[in-house]
């Protein structure tokens, strides 16, 4: 892991003391208070917290989503402040990839077109080329037959998988996932980490949210944050292979 | 941002969406063919109008008595004795613009052959009536000006009176025929003209000499009308003002003095009837446009739905990498897209409705390319003007909140 690390340093994301607070009537809720880190390319970072811990806001900080209110935000080499909506927009369009726990795939419409979309805001990509990468990406995610398919001719997993591709058909610098495998069982759970883990080996850079600890232990850096502060923030010593994982459950009983 | 991808987005939705769609575009569609059938008609109509009235001679000049208050009673105009074979003579030697002039005598009878008996107007003229209302003759040949100084009892009638005192068919020319028991010898027989715009039949008519009627048929000294014809079209209002002068002279009207007759030409008749078509043209446009707007509505409302509907889709947009322009421009297409859709819709079934008001309900109608331009480009103007506001308010939206929302 040391050697990993001095190897790829250049830096993906890089936080200095951000805050983040909202005023909501007369009350100012201090959502983020002041948190630094640095994440390298070709990490696989898991952020952890309960409800309330502020990771949904850094989550939409680091998505560009959101603004912080200050502090400094760096993607890419890039400082994401005081940067217009179309400004966002671009940077989410060039260099994030977005997994959701709802997966957020366009209803009746195919997964290639699904997985498509994010090329379809990008006017340096052809239709052609825009094709290509969408097929290259549903391959990656193993589901190179069922292009055509709708979200609702898909299961769970499937629909994850749709929207992991979908997420680096852009070739993003990182991939944010926010609670990614929230709506899965146990199994499908572990076949989607063992994909982020192939990707990660392949040296795509994954930021990780989930309240599950049993996950967190698939990536090799954990932060957690507590009322919007980092109070840990390791690397995981004890790396576990998702697919390992994954043949030691139980054979389902069909 | 690429049109043509935002395009496609737009074409998908309306696609997956085709009942709704259908349904929304139903306003346009009857808006925009409800203002193409209504100008059709309307148009239609003034031209028929036009052209009816020109075939009764469009530089057709009428003299008539009108009514002028004497001792407090005001007598109807066809009661008025005031228009005199004198007035005749003075409009047809001073007036310039005017070619030819008739006195006109005309009252109603029953024409009678044998056991055959039919009711019509009898008009009595001089031989200029045929040059000034354009008519020709079917066979025989028109009363001499002779035949009118001596008040022959000869008669020229129309095809529905040959027909309904001829029946068998035989020649008429030669034949006598009685007019309120006055015979009358047929010495010609008109062309046929049909009915004219007042749903008036032009061929029930028997001519003969003024003289003749003015005698022996109505027993009276006095004319009904004058009636002249313009040198040319152009020359119909300067006929009017110079006929004008000469009656008021005539009649020693001193200024400020109404006049007690009346000066019309088949061009201000014309007008009157056009300007009249024209309200009612505007009229039932207006009613149209009210549907168009209904249609523009229904789309506003449809694209606030659709917008709602799909607000996580547009976080996702925006998540993905969709600039507010890109959503905005995506809303307003489809907006666009559904009201030009409708609007050709809109056009080919308004055509259909002309066809099948002209040929079924047989009513005039004339579409014009103008029609279909303008309900085309308030069409597409629609799409934009209700389609803006909503899909503004889609290309507002936080990313964040929009992707939260169930």
């Amino acid at each position: 892991m040391e050697d990993k690390d001095n190897m790829m340093s250049k830096k993906i994301i890089k936080i200095e003391d951000l805050k983040r607070e909202f005023t909501m009537g007369a009350e100012t809720v201090r959502a983020l208070r002041g948190i630094s880190f640095t994440i390298n390319e070709g990490e696989f970072v898991t952020i952890m917290g309960s409800s309330g811990s502020g990771k949904s806001t850094l989550l939409n900080i680091l998505g560009c989503l959101d603004q912080p209110t200050s502090g400094l935000y760096e993607i890419d080499g890039l400082k994401v402040k005081d940067l217009s909506r179309n400004e966002l927009a671009t940077i989410r369009n060039e260099k994030i990839g977005f997994i959701f726990q709802s997966y957020n795939l366009l209803a009746r419409t195919s997964a290639i077109e699904n997985v498509e979309l994010p090329l379809i805001y990008n006017s340096k990509v052809s239709t052609e080329e825009r094709r290509d990468r969408a097929i290259k990406a549903l391959k990656m995610v193993g589901l190179e037959n069922r292009m055509d398919h709708t979200p609702s001719q898909l299961s769970g997993g499937q629909q994850q998988r749709v929207a992991i591709a979908r997420s680096l058909v852009n070739n993003p610098v990182m991939i944010l996932a926010d609670e990614a495998t929230g709506n899965l069982d146990t199994r499908t759970a572990y076949e989607i980490m063992s994909i982020f883990q192939d990707l990660n080996k392949q040296g795509i850079t994954i930021a990780f949210v989930t309240h599950e600890p049993d996950i967190a232990t698939f990536s090799s850096r954990t932060i957690v944050l507590k009322d919007g502060k980092v109070i840990k923030d390791d690397l995981n010593q004890d790396v576990q292979s998702a697919a390992e994982q994954l043949a030691k459950l139980p054979k389902q009983d069909d | 941002m690429r049109l043509l991808n935002l395009f496609k987005i737009a074409f998908k939705a309306i696609v997956l969406n085709k009942m709704r769609t259908l349904l929304t575009m139903l306003g346009i569609i009857i808006g925009v063919a409800s203002v193409i059938a209504m100008l059709a008609i309307g148009e239609g109509s003034k031209e028929s109008i036009r052209e009816n009235i020109s075939a009764m001679g469009s530089n057709i000049i009428t003299i008539r008595p009108a009514t002028t208050t004497s001792s407090g009673v005001r007598p109807s105009a066809a009661e008025m004795q005031t228009l005199t074979l004198k007035d005749y003579e003075a409009v047809k030697d001073q007036a310039t613009f005017l070619s030819y002039a008739t006195p006109l005598v005309n009252g109603g009878g029953q024409v009678i052959n044998g056991s055959n008996n039919w009711p019509s107007t009898i008009y009595g003229v001089n031989p200029d009536y045929l040059k000034i209302k354009v008519v020709d003759l079917q066979s025989g040949s028109m009363f001499t000006d002779t035949e009118v100084k001596t008040a022959a009892k000869v008669a020229l009638i129309g095809q529905t009176v040959v027909d309904n005192v001829f029946p068998d068919g035989q020649d008429p020319i030669g034949q006598m025929i009685r007019f309120n028991n006055i015979p009358f010898k047929v010495i010609g027989v008109l062309e046929v003209k049909g009915e004219n715009t007042f749903g008036q039949d032009q061929d029930d008519v028997v001519i003969a000499p003024y003289t003749t009627v003015q005698k022996r048929i109505l027993a009276i000294d006095y004319i009904n009308q004058i009636m002249a014809s313009a040198v040319s079209e152009d020359d119909a209002p300067n006929a009017v003002t110079e006929v004008s002068e000469i009656m008021r002279i005539q009649h020693k009207i001193s200024n400020g003095n109404n006049d007690d007759f009346s000066v019309q030409s088949m061009e201000e008749l014309i007008s009157t009837f056009s300007s009249t078509s024209e309200m009612l043209t505007l009229l039932l446009v207006a009613v149209a446009s009210i549907s168009l707007l209904i249609g523009g509505i229904g789309i506003m409302n449809i694209m606030y739905v659709s917008v709602k509907e799909r607000t996580k889709e547009i976080g996702l947009r925006m998540a993905v990498g969709a600039k507010g322009a890109d959503i905005l421009m995506q809303f307003l297409i489809e907006a666009i897209l559904i009201s030009i859709t409708g609007g050709v819709l809109g056009v080919l079934l308004g055509l259909s409705a002309t066809v099948f008001i002209e040929n079924f309900l047989n009513w005039p109608t004339s579409v014009t390319l103008f029609s279909i331009v303008i309900s085309f480009a308030v069409c597409a103007v629609t799409g934009i003007f209700f389609g803006w506001y909503p899909a503004r308010k889609a290309s507002a939206l936080d990313p964040i909140t929009a992707l939260r929302y169930e």
